[in-house]
Order: structure tokens, then C-alpha cells, then sequence
């Protein structure tokens, strides 16, 4: 029965097909090791922080994080500060327009991040959902179990991409980025080694910090992924059990109509 | 309500007669539940259940995200993102929706697939087989106006172009393509009765599932031999048949429960795996995507739908018999509804008289072949649409109307079929050796 049940399974399996097609003239994502790869994978909090601190001195200036409350930054998964500490990042880094007070004022942890759109900077909240790395083996993206669809990937990349090279069109200056689609990218290099002191000491070239902030952007776009994977692994646990249970149930149940045991 | 002879509800005691004299549904349900089920039903057969529990599914974990979702063109990206942040389980409740959509094609075609290789369309399931195929369009169209509703890149510029197929209708196209969509281009008010018939179509797919349900219990299960059961007697039919409940019940749970633990997984490890990143980026009127790719479960007939261009001389002879009327637009729109249509017609485009493809040599190589042409539809509609996967869509689109109007008709004349057991029993017995159910005691 049970090579039936593969049979059944793979062929379910087999039905899914390339569902994420890689759109042509793809840039180099590197394929970084990032702690919340895989079913078991987490949120590296130190890190999450870091990148909170690079995205608040670097990608703030024209980036946006709308669809994030400022609040969640103390909320488990995440970068988990202590609540006393979000109220007074809050206070200190961004001030939002009151339509009661019809004035602006210091942000409160139960607002957003600001939206920012400077110089056209698309907002970043989902920028590490809404795009993807890898798209393998095969076109098949049976690899994201393993890493993820490769958003982060892609942003760290991208920063860490820059040749130096830059080119005139149209009275826009472009640089040339080997992760970025096309090769050209207008957003200047953000980040240099050394741009951002962490309080621990802990490395600031560009590469780490690219890393760091892509993390952070991880964390923005899917907040509940840990909670998620707790879910996953309780729920596939309990359905395994369920499932050998009922095996046994169905094994015996049949037994006395069939002449073979 | 079956028409195999088995044993029916019998009120006992006062309180149950009084119900049962003014409202029979005890009977009704306890004859549902015990409905006498072919014995050697495989396992090919659970995906029914799958499909109940899917409809279910889909609904419960529906109606509460439409508690927290707003269908306005302005806040509905940022609704979902309130669901899949602030909710309280509210990103498993998303993620469970959204691919239990996928679960739900995955198993509605092999549902289908099922039923085209043991011959589950033909007489008399005939009404069955329509009443499964106008809920696979409804789910079609449910699935399609709900992923219109997260209101992404993809969400937007599907719901374009695929309301524009209407478009391609000859003099009152346009008409209704503005009609459907409220308005001339994709806006508030699609996203609107989108939202609506998204919420309504459920329930008439619950209403036609029992219909189905209905239609197949008063014809009886097929079966992987085709063979029917034995009418004559109880006794005759006890040996070809056994209960639904507990039998078959306890088996579709647990092939229910090993596909959940697969389902399971990807919706905890990789939620985002049949999704398309582009769809977490808010709907732009202004900003075109590069591809503009359906879910993977419309992928054969999209595939179908753009394989008929202007260059292909049937399209042309279309074209030039109608003066014109049937453009390649509108040829591609036809070949996509054909294409369904054709499995519809499948219960009369069949001329064997044999049921199962079990006992059909000739015909186990064609329908294999459908299988392959089916997954390569499929890999092609998510193709761009230049060389070589323009010819080949068209070869495997020509494949899939040769196999219902050419093959299937030709088959049942010239295939000769094998031999076919005489009784369900025979083949139960063959494969489990003997003990029939005649002798045999139920489990304590």
C-alpha cells in the first residue's frame, strides 16, 4: 500500500510546476548563508538589530518602511528590543504628521515606520518578498525548503554589487551592479566600509553590513516566519502521528475482508 | 437514494419516529454515510474527500480573513499586510488560504484525471461528470477573482488581461469587457464584484458538490474495474461492496492526512513556493511586469489560449471563412473554453463500451500520452511567448483536441479490449487473495 501512497504522493508532487519562472537578463545573486534558511532557520537577533541601525542611518534617507509598525521591533522573532527602547528610537529618529494636532510630532511606537519616497526610492517593507533570487533546480524553486526564494540574498547582493563603474543617460547618472537586472542600477552606492559603528564592535565593511541590512529587510517583509515554522513543524509532527494512527486503524479495520495479512 | 439494494435507517425508538415521519434526515444522512461502496475502490479515489475538506478549508479560513480585509484599491495591499502582521494567527490563516487554492487544483485534477482513465464519465455518470465540470469552471473563476483581491502586480495585470479575453468577443466584446470590469480598465469597482463573487461562488460550488454527491450515489461508485456492482439481491451486492462508513472513510482520512502533512510543510517551510514574488509589490496601473504569468493551475490553458496566433492556418481559414469576425484573439479565447468544454464532451465522444482503462490496451498509451501533454501544457504556459515554445504549445494543444474528438471516438472501434473480471468481488479477490467479505467477521 504504501508504494501506492508514493505513487499518489509524488504524482501530487509532480503536479507543481515551475511556479516561479525566472525573469530574463537576471543579475548574480550570491547565495549568502543566512540563519534563517531551511525549516529549523531563525532570525539572527543581533543581527536583525544591526540592520535596524544601518536602515535608520543609510536606507531611512530615502527609503520607506509603511506597512511596518514600529511597535513590532519589540515583538518576539524580530529584532526584539526592550519596549523602553523602541519608544525612544521612535521619539528620536522619525516625526509623523497628527492630523488631530493637524502638526507634526516625535513618532510613537504604534505608528509606522515613515513612507519615503525620495528620489523615487520604492519602499523596502516587502522589497525582500517581492524579490527572488533562485529559481532552482531547474526552474523548479524546489530549493526554497533550503534557502528561502532568495530575497535577501538578492538585497545583499545588490549592495555589495557596485563595480564603480557609472554611465550618463538622459541626465540620470546610473552604476553598474552585477545582481541588479540589466546591470545598471541609478541608486548610488549606499553603503562604504566603516559607514556605521556598532556598538559592539562587531564588523562594518560592506559586505557584513550588506548582509545585515538584508536580514533586517527579511524580517520586514515576513515578521511571523518564525512563528510560522514553529507552526509548521508542530502541525507536520501532529499529521504524521494522525497519519500512522490511521494506517493502523485502516489496517485493521480491513483485515478481516482481505485474505492476505 | 442508491439503487443498490442495502439496508436503510429504521426509526427504534418513539422519539425517533416522531422526527422521522415529519422530517426523514436522519434516514437521509445515515444512508449517505452507509451508501454501499465497491470494495476495490484504490487509492486513486481519496482525492474526493481532499476536494471536500479543500472547499471547507478554503471557506472557514476565508470568512475570517474577510473580517480584516478591505476591498478598496487604496488599502487593500495594506489589508493583507494588517492580516499578515497584526492578526492574531493571521499569516497562517493567509498562507493556508492561499495555498490551499493550489491544493485544491492539485487535487481536483487528479480528480479528473482519475475519472478520464477508469471511465468514471460514462453512462450513467454522465450528469456527474457535467455537474464536476461546471465546478471546476466555477473554481476557476473563484480562484481567479481571488487572487485579484491581495491587489499586487500580478493581482492587477492578470485580472487585465484576462478580462480582456472577453474583449476579443466579436461586436459586443468590448461591451462586456467594460460591463464585467465596471468600468473601462481594471479599478475600484473590479476589485469590488470581484470581492463579492468571491465570497458568493463557494456556496454554489457547496450547492453543486451535492448535487455531485447525489448524482454518483444514485448511479453507485465507479470503480477501477468499470464492472458494475451485482443489483440482484443484498446478499450479491454485500459481496462486491462494503460500507462507506467505516470503510472508506477511515481509508480517505488517512490518505487525507499524508496529504496534509505534504501541505503542511510547505505552508509552514516554503508558503511562498506556488506564489509569485511579484505580487508583494502594490498594484501600478503605470508599471507593466515583464511577465505577466497566471497561477500554475490555468497554465495549460493559458497555454492553449496563446498558442493559436495569426501565423497558424487554422486560425487563418477561421478567419477567412468568417470575413474576419474570428480573429487570433478570439480563436485562442474559443480554443481555451474548447479545451474545457472538450473534457465536458468527453461522456459522448467515448464510443468504447468498456469503462476502465484497465482492460483498454490501446487506449492506457493515448491517455498516458494526455498525462505528458497535460504537464508539458502546463511548463508552456509559464514559457515566454516566442520560439520554440510557440510551436510546441501548438502541437501540444493539437494533442489535447486530437485525444478527445479524434482518439477517443476512433478507439472504441478499432481497440480490442481485454478480458474484464465478471464481479468487483473476482478482481478484490484476485488481488487480496480469497476471503470474501461473505464469511468474513468486521473488525471488534
Amino acid at each position: 500500500m504504501f508504494k501506492k501512497l508514493a505513487t499518489g504522493a509524488a504524482f501530487a508532487l509532480a503536479m507543481i510546476p515551475a511556479a516561479s519562472y525566472a525573469a530574463g537578463g537576471a543579475g548574480h545573486v550570491e547565495d549568502y548563508d543566512f540563519s534563517f534558511e531551511g525549516p529549523f532557520g531563525t532570525y539572527d537577533r543581533n543581527q536583525l538589530q544591526r540592520g535596524l541601525q544601518i536602515y535608520t542611518e543609510v536606507c531611512a534617507a530615502c527609503h520607506g518602511l509603511k506597512l511596518v509598525p514600529i511597535r513590532t521591533l519589540s515583538d518576539e522573532g524580530g529584532p526584539q528590543m526592550p519596549e523602553d527602547q523602541v519608544r525612544a528610537y521612535a521619539a528620536d529618529n522619525f516625526s509623523v504628521y497628527d492630523p488631530e494636532l493637524d502638526e507634526d510630532r516625535p513618532a510613537k511606537p504604534v505608528d509606522h515606520f515613515p513612507e519615503n519616497n525620495n528620489a523615487g526610492a520604492p519602499d523596502l517593507s516587502m522589497m525582500a518578498k517581492a524579490r527572488a533570487g533562485f529559481h532552482g533546480p531547474y526552474g523548479l524553486g524546489l530549493n526554497q525548503l533550503f534557502k528561502g526564494m532568495g530575497g535577501a540574498e538578492y538585497i545583499a547582493s545588490l549592495l555589495a554589487g557596485y563595480t564603480g563603474e557609472t554611465k550618463e543617460e538622459a541626465g540620470t547618472t546610473f552604476y553598474e551592479n552585477t545582481a541588479f537586472p540589466g546591470g545598471w542600477i541609478s541608486m548610488a552606492p549606499p553603503l562604504s566600509d566603516e559607514q556605521v559603528e556598532f556598538a559592539d564592535g562587531h564588523a562594518n565593511d560592506v559586505e557584513a553590513m550588506s548582509q545585515d541590512v538584508a536580514a533586517f529587510l527579511m524580517w520586514t517583509a515576513e515578521p511571523k516566519m518564525m512563528a510560522r515554522k514553529q507552526a509548521g513543524f508542530v502541525g507536520v509532527l501532529f499529521l504524521t502521528l494522525l497519519s500512522v494512527m490511521l494506517y493502523l486503524t485502516n489496517k485493521r479495520l480491513w483485515a478481516p475482508h482481505k485474505g492476505k495479512h | 437514494m442508491s439503487g443498490i439494494p442495502h439496508d436503510h435507517y429504521e426509526p427504534k425508538t418513539g422519539a425517533e419516529k416522531w422526527l422521522h415521519s415529519r422530517l426523514p434526515i436522519v434516514g437521509l444522512i445515515y444512508d449517505t454515510i452507509m451508501i454501499p461502496t465497491p470494495k476495490n475502490l484504490n487509492w486513486w479515489w481519496i482525492w474526493g474527500i481532499v476536494l471536500a475538506f479543500c472547499l471547507a478549508l478554503q471557506i472557514v479560513t476565508g470568512i475570517v480573513l474577510v473580517m480584516h480585509y478591505t476591498p478598496h484599491v487604496d488599502m487593500a495591499f495594506a489589508s493583507i499586510e494588517h492580516i499578515m502582521r497584526n492578526v492574531n494567527g493571521g499569516h497562517m490563516l493567509r498562507y493556508l488560504h492561499m495555498n490551499g487554492a493550489s491544493l485544491f487544483f492539485v487535487a481536483v485534477y487528479i480528480h479528473i484525471f482519475r475519472g478520464l482513465y477508469y471511465g468514471s464519465y460514462k453512462a450513467p455518470r454522465e450528469i456527474t461528470w457535467i455537474v464536476g465540470m461546471l465546478i471546476y469552471l466555477l473554481m476557476m473563476g473563484t480562484a481567479f477573482m481571488g487572487y485579484v483581491l491581495p491587489w499586487g502586480q500580478m493581482s492587477f495585470w492578470g485580472a487585465t488581461v484576462i478580462t480582456g479575453l472577453f474583449g476579443a468577443i466579436p461586436f459586443i466584446g468590448e461591451a462586456i469587457q467594460t460591463w464585467l470590469l465596471g468600468g473601462p480598465a481594471v479599478d475600484n469597482a473590479t476589485l469590488n464584484r470581484f470581492f463579492s463573487l468571491h465570497y458568493l461562488l463557494p456556496f454554489v460550488i457547496a450547492a453543486l458538490v451535492i448535487v455531485h454527491i447525489w448524482a454518483f450515489h444514485t448511479t453507485g461508485n465507479n470503480n477501477p474495474t468499470g464492472v458494475d456492482v451485482r443489483r440482484g439481491s443484498k446478499e450479491e451486492a454485500k459481496k462486491d461492496t462494503l460500507p462507506f462508513w467505516p470503510y472508506f472513510v477511515i481509508k480517505d482520512f488517512l490518505g487525507l492526512a499524508i496529504v496534509l502533512v505534504i501541505f503542511w510543510a510547505i505552508v509552514g517551510f516554503m508558503p511562498n513556493y506556488l506564489g509569485h514574488p511579484d505580487n508583494y509589490i502594490e498594484a501600478n496601473p503605470l508599471v507593466t511586469p515583464a511577465h505577466i504569468v497566471p497561477e500554475w493551475y490555468f497554465l495549460p490553458f493559458y497555454a492553449i489560449l496563446r498558442a493559436f496566433t495569426s501565423e497558424v492556418w487554422v486560425v487563418q481559414f477561421a478567419s477567412f471563412v468568417t470575413g474576419g469576425i474570428i480573429d487570433a484573439k478570439f480563436f485562442g479565447v474559443i480554443a481555451m473554453f474548447g479545451a474545457i468544454l472538450a473534457m465536458a464532451l468527453a461522456p459522448w465522444l467515448d464510443t468504447s463500451n468498456v469503462r476502465s482503462g484497465r482492460y483498454r490496451p490501446m487506449f492506457k498509451w493515448w491517455f498516458a500520452l494526455l498525462v505528458v501533454d497535460f504537464f508539458a501544457l502546463m511548463w508552456l504556459g509559464a514559457m515566454p511567448a516566442e520560439e520554440p515554445y510557440a510551436s510546441f504549445s501548438l502541437i501540444a494543444s493539437a494533442y489535447w483536441f486530437g485525444y478527445f474528438f479524434v482518439i477517443l471516438p476512433l478507439l472504441g472501434v478499432i481497440e480490442k479490449p481485454l478480458a474484464q473480471p465478471a464481479t468487483i468481488e473476482e478482481d478484490f479477490d484476485a488481488h487480496y487473495g480469497k476471503k470474501s467479505s461473505a464469511d468474513a467477521t468486521p473488525a471488534e
